[in-house]
């Protein structure tokens, strides 16, 4: 199968009292193309550390990850910030909008970085608002938006610039049930599309839904089961 | 291609600064613009106010003593020799307006010397220089009657009349220094008995003239009087100060009256160049200070952006590290804080332009400080001003870039996580 994320002897460690403290432990891991896989474990398992590594937010002591045929483990930093504006896309847990933007305005960023001139990027960004059902919303600001509304900008803004992979960092930990169940369904909408998406989830019934889940703890994948029974 | 890529980051930079300041509090905003007005106020008012007290001082003395030529004796001779030639030549150039040929002689001037009784004790006596004119030229020239605070200006007739100068009576001076002789008891109609050379004339006290300038030191009487009393029958003057048409130039006259020779016997200065040395040492020094207190003015604007960008990055650092997480360029985030603390101080320069331009000079204009030594106006000159708006905007540039260098440059993790 054709991976677009490939990971070996990853090792992730922080100072510590004086001591290193690790946090991924040489941990492998291939991610095909168009796969939704969840991240679960319990806290400090290292979840959200794997993630950050994966979508080059932060650097691993050691190991190598290969993205879409690019070794991203030792390119430079103005690299990374390229690789991720057009490689990769983000979703926090707490939404992580500009609050001074509209909807519109905080998913046009990436597209106009990209040097898409400003009417292409208008319609893009609101065809992507589009997508997530957030079309009468595309002048609201952020303090205007239910958390929901929230995190699906949010979404829209990752999906915006067509990102060969969707990081989402517990995505729906700050939602209620309901407004969770509206944000996976966006997420599994993009998967049927074919998107490639890594979450970062602690809750069973979430990660039950996507195609495969990598169980962590101590920094280590002690399971990695393929989900057969994933609603799609 | 990184050309173009600078150019969509400084785009970005653009729209995210825009953004920025459209969402921000209109008070703090406010507040910001009104700390960079007043910056801007502090580097050009002090030095223009400095530079003022010493500009109206020299136009002062441009106006209402030396004109716009002034001639002297040369350095070894004690008048200007060949006078009446120089006079003629003078009053048939093209650009004189007007012109006042004075005699100046050193005496003393004596008051109440009838009433004296006690012979043992000094006299009411004070030193001065004597300036014989003709009333009519020196009125034309200097307009000098306007300087006067009491009774009126010599005509033709008043062959037993002098103006006094203010800075002889005590009443307009009363101030103790040693060596300083003032007359007490001497206004407008007393008699006093002068002493030029030991020739003793009364005289009476027609008016009192102050202006702060150099007739304020001065005994003017008329011309005919003092040539008489010095005995100067070769009509040969101490001074000629002339006064040019609108738009004439100083130096083009200067140099035409050095073609016709005047320079063989007299020397022929601008105001500028007449100007005494202690004033031009003044105006140097005052320059130097308001460009000390503009410098610090500069230091203060700078370090002012520079906390205002620092809190608002500092504040901002979660935003900065998930736009830089999205894959916004450093440079467009940089660029971002540097467009507004340019916005700040535009702004800034703007309303103390208007400020400055609309309200201070005009108003100064019209109601000069009044310092001691001069009437204190507000010098503003386009170059100075717009020199000193550009160093400030330049100082922001920098002051904006520094913080904002400092906090993209965090790690972009950290900054998302707040840690």
């Amino acid at each position: 199968m054709n991976n677009i994320i490939s990971v070996k002897n990853l090792t992730k460690s922080y100072k510590s009292g004086g001591s290193d403290l690790f946090v991924l432990k040489n941990l492998d891991l291939s991610v095909p193309k168009g796969q939704f896989i969840s991240i679960t474990g319990r806290s400090g398992s290292g979840k959200s550390t794997l993630l950050y590594q994966l979508g080059l937010l932060d650097h691993p002591n050691d190991g190598e990850i290969t993205i879409d045929g690019t070794d991203v483990s030792t390119i430079h930093q103005d690299a990374r910030t390229k690789f991720r504006l057009n490689k990769l896309g983000y979703v926090f847990q707490d939404y992580a909008l500009i609050p001074e933007l509209t909807a519109m305005e905080n998913v046009i960023l990436p597209l106009l970085q990209q040097g898409l001139p400003m009417e292409e990027a208008r319609a893009k960004s609101i065809s992507s608002l589009d997508k997530i059902g957030l079309s009468d919303k595309i002048d609201n600001t952020p303090s205007q938006l239910s958390g929901g509304e929230q995190q699906r900008v949010s979404i829209a803004r990752a999906i915006a610039h067509d990102p060969e992979i969707i990081f989402a960092d517990e995505p729906t930990a700050n939602l209620d049930t309901e407004t969770s169940g509206t944000v996976l369904e966006a997420f599994l909408s993009l998967h049927k599309q074919g998107q490639t998406i890594i979450m970062v989830t602690h809750e069973k019934e979430y990660a039950d839904l996507t195609d495969r889940v990598v169980l962590l703890s101590d920094g280590k994948i002690i399971s990695d089961i393929l989900n057969s029974s994933a609603k799609k | 291609m990184r050309f173009k890529h600078l150019i969509t980051s400084l785009k970005l930079g653009f729209f995210l600064a825009w953004r920025q300041v459209r969402g921000s509090s209109f008070g703090t905003t406010a507040l910001i613009v009104f700390v960079m007005m007043l910056t801007f106020l502090n580097l050009v008012v002090v030095r223009g106010v400095l530079v003022g007290l010493i500009q109206s001082s020299t136009d002062l003395f441009r106006e209402k003593y030396s004109g716009e030529i002034f001639i002297s004796n040369l350095p070894k001779k004690s008048y200007i020799e060949n006078s009446p030639s120089i006079i003629e030549i003078v009053k048939n150039l093209p650009w004189t307006e007007s012109y006042s040929a004075r005699y100046v002689e050193g005496g003393t001037i004596e008051g109440t010397y009838k009433e004296r009784v006690d012979y043992t004790e000094d006299a009411n006596i004070a030193n001065g220089q004597f300036t014989g004119v003709d009333p009519i030229l020196e009125e034309k020239t200097t307009h000098i009657s306007s300087m006067l605070i009491a009774g009126s200006f010599l005509t033709p007739e008043d062959t037993d009349s002098i103006v006094v100068g203010a800075n002889l009576l005590k009443k307009y001076l009363p101030i103790e220094a040693p060596g300083l002789l003032l007359l007490e008891n001497v206004d407008v109609g007393s008699t006093v008995r002068i002493n030029i050379n030991g020739n003793m004339k009364e005289m009476f006290v027609k008016g009192i003239i102050k202006g702060k300038g150099a007739f304020d030191d001065r005994v003017v009487i008329l011309d005919s009087v003092l040539r008489t009393l010095i005995g100067r029958s070769d009509y040969n003057v101490d001074e000629i100060a002339i006064q040019l048409k609108p738009g004439a130039s100083d130096t083009l006259v200067k140099q035409a009256l050095i073609s016709s020779g005047v320079d063989k016997t007299a020397r022929v200065q601008t105001s500028d160049e007449a100007l005494p040395k202690f004033l031009k040492d003044i105006q140097n020094t005052f320059g130097m200070l308001g460009n000390a207190v503009g410098s610090i003015g500069l230091v203060v604007a700078s370090i002012t952006i520079f906390i205002v960008v620092y809190i608002n990055a500092i504040t901002r650092r979660k935003f900065i590290g998930i736009l830089k997480g999205i894959g916004i360029d450093s440079i467009a985030i940089e660029f971002s804080y540097i467009l507004q603390s340019i916005f700040y101080a535009t702004m800034g320069v703007l309303i103390g332009l208007a400020i400055l331009y609309g309200f201070l000079v005009p108003y100064i204009d019209a109601h000069p400080i009044n310092f001691p030594f001069s009437d204190g106006i507000l010098v503003a000159e386009y170059y100075n001003t717009f020199l000193r708006a550009g160093l400030l905007l330049i100082a922001t540039l920098i002051a904006g870039y520094i913080p904002a260098r400092i906090v993209v440059k965090q790690n972009t993790l950290d900054a998302i996580l707040g840690r």
